[in-house]
């Protein structure tokens, strides 16, 4: 089984070097792309089925596409890396970003390369500090080899890369957030269209992509689009570094191919469930993905799967939920996270997801009536996709929606009862 | 005032933008670096240097959850308390720490040692529950490990 993104990173936990990155055959796709026209790499990327692994799974050729090339397109054009791993229960950008910054720099070099990009930010969230040092040292050797600055490779190309550390909010990991907050202003989603690709850093063409998504693009380029579909079980390419929290086994993040069976990870990676405790339901993809239970186990792991079956795959990162945790604590757990990092620009998303927090707690401490459910689901329709400038209060009603629905017994036991069956003790 | 360190540091990070206020962030973060937090007197002077208002940079100082506007402690507890870590025993994590220090969340210590703040996941999810003491991330936690770890900071 092929794992090209993780296959440099050492096992001591210490980060590759630019010597060792090179020795185990680095920046070969980054020379070779030197020698391939923009729109030749574009193709190759396009060809590859690569999906974004952001979160939202938007084709990474296809978006590229949008961004104008030639003398007449405007300058300078930027490339941001989104490295501001905010979403709970996600833990894989890290990985790369400690094990093999550059790897990530490569997919920048690359990306740089086709949309004609001489700018590039990696936008890093501040908590990173270990990630931050080692980006900077990747970013520093890189530069005394002539592989960022100016006229890199010999290619008559600049290229000048910088790390930014994010000031810290969950909005900056949003698109138009991350390049508001770039800018050095809030990090407000901003109206679409015109999209980022045509007008977005300072008004310039612009592309944000997620660090796995860039870390992919070497190898797309060195190996081929065909070779990277192969990795894959199903229709989206390539390989996922996917992850597991909760009361498992073996919690943590493996490269595997794109469309492994959720029942493989969780009980041949996570090694099932901890004793004591039984499986009742999990998040895929992060916090902002609809619950999926037993019933689901089946299921291929792959953007196109998931949303068949009722969720996303989102990061790919999967939060279990055993039988002695409390869903509605869970859930309002998550609320009380999105409503926190609601940035206050749209009023269905400041004001819905607060109430939401606020029943969901008057549920849990045994406050709640039987209105409070349907004024749950009222909160979800109103912050439903089209209500709102960005995409977080519509991921924040994901757990919210799917968890009345599939532990709806566990909502009314609280509300009859008037208490938290798991707080007391069952 | 700023120091002539920070405004050389500012300076270098308003090099990388087109216009000079988009350095703001940065220049948020340089002052906190050497002075623990951001006082209105920072703010002010952050304005000037980037020449724009105080109320803009307040309202970026603000916004930001690592920017602080208050002074905090010689070290700064960041417990997560999302998903994860709360499946895994944030709240029992968070009590201990309280009661250990004597403090509510958001407070500093009266010996001016610890602020306890919370902080959103922190990535590193498969070893919950986690906490980062002055950028520092300590995973795996339970009352014992926190006793050691806060042992380790004078």
């Amino acid at each position: 089984m092929e794992t090209p993104l993780t296959a440099k990173i050492r096992p001591d936990g210490e980060m590759i070097d630019l010597a060792a990155y090179e020795r185990a055959g680095g920046y070969q796709a980054a020379r070779k792309a030197m020698q391939m026209a923009p729109q030749e790499i574009i193709e190759e990327v396009k060809k590859s089925n690569l999906r974004g692994r952001g979160g939202a799974g938007f084709p990474t050729g296809q978006k590229w596409s949008f961004v104008p090339l030639g003398a007449d397109a405007p300058r300078p054009k930027y490339l941001v890396a989104n490295g501001d791993e905010m979403e709970p229960g996600t833990f894989k950008d890290r990985v790369l970003l400690e094990g093999d910054p550059h790897e990530v720099i490569e997919g920048m070099i690359i990306a740089a390369r086709a949309i004609e990009a001489e700018r590039g930010y990696i936008f890093l969230r501040g908590e990173y500090t270990d990630a931050g040092q080692r980006i900077g040292r990747a970013l520093h050797e890189a530069k005394e080899k002539g592989y960022l600055g100016k006229n890199i490779f010999g290619s008559g190309t600049d290229f000048d890369l910088r790390l930014h550390m994010s000031g810290g909010r969950y909005m900056c990991g949003e698109e138009t957030g991350l390049l508001n907050a770039l800018e050095g202003k809030r990090a407000n989603p901003r109206a679409k269209p015109p999209f980022p690709q045509v007008s977005g850093l300072f008004g310039k063409p612009t592309i944000v992509q997620n660090i796995e998504t860039l870390c992919n693009v070497p190898h797309i380029i060195e190996k081929g689009a065909e070779w990277f579909q192969k990795l894959s079980l199903t229709g989206d390419g390539g390989t996922k570094l996917y992850g597991a929290s909760g009361k498992v086994k073996k919690p943590g993040c493996w490269e595997l191919p794109m469309g492994t069976p959720l029942r493989e990870l969780l009980e041949k990676y996570a090694g099932g469930m901890q004793d004591g405790v039984q499986f009742r339901g999990l998040l895929p993809g992060g916090a902002s993905t609809d619950f999926l239970t037993t019933e689901h186990l089946d299921v291929p792991m792959d953007f196109t799967s998931v949303a068949k079956a009722g969720s996303r795959l989102g990061t790919g990162t999967m939060i279990i939920l055993d039988d002695k945790t409390c869903p509605v604590g869970m859930v309002h757990n998550l609320e009380h996270f999105f409503a926190q990092e609601s940035c206050g620009w749209c009023t269905p998303c400041w004001s819905g997801l607060h109430w939401a927090e606020e029943i969901l707690w008057a549920i849990e401490t045994g406050r709640g009536t039987p209105a409070d459910l349907e004024r749950l689901e009222y909160i979800c329709k109103m912050t439903a996709p089209g209500n709102t400038f960005c995409a977080l209060a519509p991921g924040a009603a994901e757990p919210l929606q799917s968890a009345l629905k599939y532990f709806r017994e566990d909502f009314e036991r609280h509300i009859r009862e008037k208490r938290c069956p798991w707080r007391d003790g069952q | 005032m700023l120091t002539p360190e920070e405004q050389r540091e500012i300076e270098e990070e308003t090099a990388h933008f087109p216009v000079r206020r988009a350095a703001c962030i940065d220049a948020l973060r340089v002052v906190q670096k050497h002075r623990g937090w951001v006082s209105d007197d920072a703010v002010r002077d952050i304005a000037e240097f980037l020449g724009t208002s105080s109320d803009d940079i307040d309202s970026i100082a603000t916004f930001y959850n690592l920017i602080f506007r208050k002074p905090v402690g010689r070290h700064v507890i960041m417990i997560c308390d999302s998903v994860s870590c709360w499946v895994m025993g944030y709240d029992k994590m968070r009590d201990h720490l309280k009661a250990r220090l004597g403090v509510e969340v958001g407070q500093t210590t009266s010996d001016g040692r610890f602020t306890l703040l919370p902080v959103v996941c922190l990535g590193a999810c498969d070893r919950a529950p986690t906490m980062i003491v002055d950028g520092q991330l300590h995973a795996n936690l339970d009352p014992q490990k926190i006793d050691e770890i806060l042992e380790r900071y004078k």
